[in-house]
């Protein structure tokens, strides 16, 4: 069964109740939630999703509710809840669903050490994939939501999850977070997109998810072997410019973005550096989405598959 | 059998029983382990015996995760170990290691798998004014700035102001004694660091292993704060059955409670960890531990109260009392800490504080 499969009501009156069991790739994420916003948005960005509600357990037991306490009243509010604790300050009421994908990402990022978890996209085509770190405002998502809507298969949009065990990136699919002007530059560049409603006034500004392609949900336990690493960086008017990068800055750089590289020890030192073995390392100026999008999927392979 | 609400426990008691857990078993369990902080031991564990490959997949991911941030801290508390050694070398005294970080340094069985918060130390109450000076001068400043935090600390408590160093944000707490200035049993702490071991290399040492059990004792039945009360269960328990082995120890911890004024924790300490944890206490131990028993109405109570205190703090732990138990504990802790004009004053204080806050 799909979340698609529940009319919108009965994905409601679940999430307000029991919850549902949601498989996103090797996870499952019990979530729950009163709010309305929330279960839109679960109707409309995770449609493709497989529910498992029968097993019993879940990696993740998540809540998305108003706060406990009066100030409920006062103020409107949204908590996001792991399992009964609280590891984040309240939103405005209005990012609940927001604040739902970024507490998902926190309980990956804080909870999961079977890998090395890097802050970046990844992307895959014809069984190599490419990592795309970066900083927030260097047009990662951007570029990730441009790439796979000309044929990649998404990964993730926001965890790389390097498996320790073999090297290669396990997916973790979710909806793809478009900020301020990449949602209105989506909506021209893949008019077939399904995007979610607009969140204004977050901490990133303007916010909206992208629904992720059916088919690479669909393959979300096919993990890929990496090929590429390429560090993007949007600047407007800047012409086109792909050059390598040497592959101890890129090490550096990436260990940067790890969440869990001090956590690991000598593991992630290895991993990473195995990475770095696999993988040719770029660095990708541009400020049109359909060049760097061209240049990118125009790439010779390199890693023996 | 195993009960559903108390996996956590038995997780520890009899780890070949998790055999049988289904995936929803494993579901509860990992949950009341992880908010117990007793994931990373229960896998610890659970290797020791080879039995992790009988773990599901999916909980093992989780268990050995925990595991691997053990490690970590436990590495990152050797360095911050070192620090403060080097930072306080020029005081000329002893480093007494409390609790996490002397079961870490001196190599003690519930240093596996832990999760370590603070560093405690004990240095002479006569040479904290240096013991700060020099931590400051080596980057480690008050977490509690206000005026009201500062006094508390230092006219009330047996400790400074925990500090915070400015660029690893590691936490010291510096006790000069194990209870309060103001509470009503005054252990003291001459007399426990006559009696600590040194640690191989420098000036650090550890309590005397019946000391080491008392003031974990102390440190469990006399605070108010239940939220790690079955992890720090387990350290005792875990503490125990490796001192049982040296002979004498039975009779060194009676003995010590006693000249220490500490036959009452010692006597919960004993009473739960083989209640819940099934720790083994010779007969005659036992018997002679009677001296702390406390009068049997209040024992009935504290029975009730701790029964529930010493859970996981999981909501599927808990039953219609447990709120009001945790209540009563917390207030009891106090009412041990201060005389009643000092806590109503504290209390009163707390409560618009926080109101502040909000």
């Amino acid at each position: 069964m799909k979340v698609s499969d529940l009319a919108p009501r009965e994905l409601r009156q679940r999430l307000i109740g029991p919850g549902v069991f949601l498989r996103i790739a090797s996870f499952v994420t019990h979530v729950r939630s009163p709010i309305r916003s929330v279960a839109q948005g679960l109707g409309l960005l995770y449609a493709d999703y497989p529910l498992v509600d029968d097993e019993g357990y879940a990696d993740f037991h998540v809540r998305v509710a108003p706060p406990p306490s009066i100030r409920r009243w006062i103020q409107r509010q949204v908590v996001f809840f792991i399992d009964g604790t609280s590891p984040f300050k309240p939103l405005p009421f209005d990012q609940a669903s927001a604040m739902f994908e970024w507490g998902l990402n926190y309980c990956v990022s804080s909870q999961c050490h079977q890998y090395l978890v890097i802050h970046a996209a990844v992307v895959e085509r014809q069984g190599r994939a490419m990592i795309l770190p970066a900083p927030p405002g260097s047009g990662k998502s951007t570029l990730c939501a441009g790439l796979v809507s000309r044929g990649w298969r998404l990964l993730s949009d926001e965890l790389t999850l390097l498996r320790l065990q073999d090297g290669l990136i396990e997916p973790f699919p979710r909806p793809v977070s478009l900020k301020n002007e990449s949602i209105a530059i989506i909506g021209h560049f893949a008019p077939q997109a399904v995007i979610g409603p607009v969140t204004r006034d977050t901490s990133k500004g303007a916010v909206a998810h992208l629904k992720p392609p059916t088919d690479s949900v669909a393959r979300a336990r096919e993990a890929a072997q990496p090929a590429w690493v390429v560090f993007p960086r949007y600047r407007p008017g800047d012409p086109l410019q792909l050059s390598p990068v040497s592959k101890a800055s890129a090490f550096m750089r990436v260990a940067e973005n790890a969440f869990n590289y001090s956590v690991l020890g000598p593991k992630g030192f290895n991993a990473l550096a195995q990475l770095m073995d696999l993988t040719e390392c770029f660095e990708l100026n541009y400020s049109q989405l359909e060049e760097a999008t061209a240049v990118l999927t125009a790439l010779p392979p390199s890693a023996p598959c | 059998m195993l009960s559903a609400q108390n996996l956590a426990v038995d997780a520890v008691r009899r780890p070949e029983a998790l055999a049988s857990l289904d995936l929803a078993g494993w579901d509860r369990l990992l949950r009341q382990a992880r908010n117990a902080n007793l994931l990373g031991r229960i896998c610890v564990l659970l290797e020791g015996r080879d039995l992790l490959r009988i773990v599901p997949a999916p909980a093992r991911h989780h268990l050995e995760s925990a595991r691997t941030v053990a490690r970590r801290h436990a590495s990152a508390v050797r360095w911050e170990v070192r620090c403060i050694q080097q930072a306080l070398s020029d005081v000329g005294i002893p480093i007494i290691l409390l609790k996490g970080a002397a079961y870490l340094m001196a190599e003690l069985p519930p240093a596996a798998g832990r999760l370590f918060s603070d560093i405690d130390i004990l240095v002479p109450k006569d040479r904290l004014g240096a013991v700060e000076a020099n931590l400051m001068l080596h980057g480690w400043s008050a977490k509690h700035h206000g005026p009201y935090d500062q006094r508390y600390y230092r006219t009330w408590m047996h400790e400074l102001p925990p500090m915070r160093h400015a660029t690893r944000l590691s936490v010291i707490d510096v006790h000069h004694a194990i209870l309060p200035e103001t509470a009503r049993l005054r252990p003291d702490p001459e007399l426990l660091r006559a009696s600590a071991r040194p640690l191989e290399g420098g000036n650090l040492m550890v309590l005397a292993p019946a000391d080491m059990v008392l003031h974990g004792s102390v440190h469990l039945f006399h605070d108010g704060e239940f939220n790690s009360a079955l992890r720090d269960l387990v350290d005792l328990d875990l503490l125990l059955r490796d001192f049982a082995a040296s002979s004498g120890f039975w009779e060194e911890l009676l003995e010590r409670a006693t000249l220490l004024q500490l036959t009452r924790p010692l006597f919960y300490a004993l009473r739960y960890t083989r209640r819940i944890l099934g720790t083994p206490v010779p007969e005659q131990t036992l018997r002679d531990a009677n001296v702390g028993r406390p009068p049997p109405g209040l024992l009935q109570l504290m029975d009730t109260l701790l029964m529930r205190g010493l859970r996981s703090r999981h909501a599927m732990c808990d039953d219609w009392l447990t709120r009001p138990s945790l209540c009563l504990l917390y207030v009891r802790a106090h009412w041990m800490r201060m005389p009643p004009f000092l806590l109503a004053r504290h209390l009163l204080h707390k409560a618009l504080a926080n109101e502040d806050e909000k």
